[in-house]
């Protein structure tokens, strides 16, 4: 199953271009008919993101729903991110990274206890960013609206025996995913700050964000 | 005294829970197919579901009832046991890191955590529309419609609805990450427990599972009893299933001091 795919867009031509820094926040619109790149900049990098509908943050990214309408748990070229309301909200339009991870979710202070250690409780996270964003943007989001979220760049495949394994080598320096979106949204990040999990070398690092209007 | 009851509750877990300790058990109920409830339910108690015809589904999700914003997190439940199934001896778990529920008795090994929810138009397209015009109670009604009926009774809206634990169900997954129902599985007599680690919310809906390939409308029966088990022990199974369960475990008690 291939589903590598190039995109024809030039960074040159693009209208906005934005540095997340490794470990931060982010809360950006996204305008229907645009086109936004995530690039994973210096490779095996978690970028942690939850869309909303912009005119309804009721309206959310609905991570079951869309693996239901995918027949599966992986994004790539030509998946629809759906809605809780069963509507498209962004189509993968590029990807040279090959599959994104439905499953794993967001870190967080209370799951890192559980995970990890009772007393990793304190160390920053991606439930925390998420929060800070939405509190700082005020725009009607709250820790209701946090739903199982996308992990680009990230593999958590699952066995025949029903496991699941946090593994990685898909992404690298320079791939990227790229997505066109269907409404107008919210795209809440977090560019993971986990410092636990092997996935990234223990070395959260930046990713860019790269918009351009409909041609 | 009376031989009569003054209530017309019905003892259905004496025929599909009759293992469970009668002096503690609170009540029981048969679900049809295709049929939705909800209760609130104290940390201690457990509900035994059984299966009690084949294509049985049953599509659970859970809320805590001080605060239906601390709810099940499936992200958070899967990673922390390596898992994409459930079965005796897993949690789950809330996205404040405490067990909600844990499953103490399963006689089928694997439940889906995928969270499928049939909604209407998908149930539509399967199996055809039966309004309630035209067929009264055997009217076709979705998982998601079901869910949200139930969760709106606390509160909730469509906003809150979360990926429900499908129990009966199996799904698998192949290696280009494509979903496979497994359809040939029977249900009928098969069991499984979850006990309530903290004080919660759970709405059920026996619609049919959104994967099932099968031709027909025909959701299983599904009966549920409801027991006092008490809280996990100290030697309990599921405490000693994995270190991350032993600290979800650790996390609801400590909240229970309070």
């Amino acid at each position: 199953m291939n589903t590598l795919k190039e995109s024809p867009l030039d960074v040159a031509t693009a209208v906005a271009r934005h540095r997340l820094p490794a470990g931060e926040p982010w809360l950006a619109e996204v305008k229907r008919g645009q086109t936004v790149r995530i690039v994973d900049l210096e490779g095996n990098q978690a970028a942690d993101i939850l869309f909303y509908n912009r005119h309804d943050p009721a309206e959310h990214y609905d991570a079951a729903g869309t693996m239901l309408a995918e027949g599966g748990i992986y994004l790539s070229t030509g998946s629809v991110l759906r809605s809780n309301a069963g509507n498209p909200l962004l189509t993968i339009v590029a990807d040279t990274c090959g599959r994104h991870d439905t499953l794993g979710g967001a870190c967080a202070a209370e799951s890192n206890t559980v995970r990890y250690a009772l007393q990793k409780k304190f160390m920053h996270s991606c439930r925390d960013n998420y929060l800070l964003a939405m509190a700082n943007a005020d725009v009607g989001l709250t820790k209701r609206d946090l739903v199982p979220n996308v992990n680009f760049f990230m593999n958590v495949p699952v066995t025949p025996e029903g496991g699941l394994e946090f593994a990685d080598g898909v992404s690298g320096p320079g791939k990227y995913v790229e997505l066109h979106a269907e409404m107008d949204v919210w795209m809440l990040v977090s560019n993971c700050p986990q410092l636990n999990n092997p996935c990234n070398a223990y070395n959260p690092t930046p990713v860019e964000f790269v918009f351009w209007d409909p041609a | 005294m009376n031989d009569q009851p003054i209530v017309d509750a019905f003892p259905h877990w004496q025929r599909f829970a009759a293992d469970l300790p009668a002096d503690r058990v609170v009540w029981s109920e048969v679900l049809p197919g295709g049929a939705h409830w909800s209760w609130r339910l104290s940390r201690g108690t457990a509900l035994r579901f059984a299966a009690l015809d084949d294509r049985a589904n049953c599509s659970v999700v859970l809320y805590a009832a001080h605060d239906p914003l601390e709810r099940y997190n499936l992200p958070d439940s899967l990673k922390a046991q390596h898992t994409a199934h459930y079965t005796r001896g897993h949690t789950l778990m809330s996205d404040m890191g405490r067990a909600l529920a844990s499953f103490t008795h399963d006689t089928l090994g694997w439940h889906d955590p995928f969270g499928g929810l049939l909604d209407s138009a998908r149930m539509a397209q399967k199996y055809g529309e039966h309004r309630y015009e035209v067929h009264r109670n055997a009217m076709y009604r979705s998982g998601r419609d079901g869910l949200l009926v139930e969760i709106g009774k606390h509160g909730l809206t469509a906003r809150d609805l979360i990926a429900p634990v499908n129990l009966f169900s199996r799904v698998t997954v192949d290696a280009n990450g494509r979903f496979v129902f497994d359809d040939q599985r029977k249900t009928a007599g098969a069991s499984v427990e979850l006990r309530c680690d903290m004080d919660v919310i759970v709405a059920v809906s026996t619609a049919p599972h959104p994967l099932d390939p099968r031709p027909g409308y025909q959701p299983g029966k599904v009966g549920i009893a409801a027991w006092k088990s008490g809280a996990a022990p100290a030697d309990d199974y599921c405490r000693g299933f994995r270190p991350e369960c032993a600290r979800a475990l650790h996390n609801a008690d400590v909240f229970a001091l309070a």
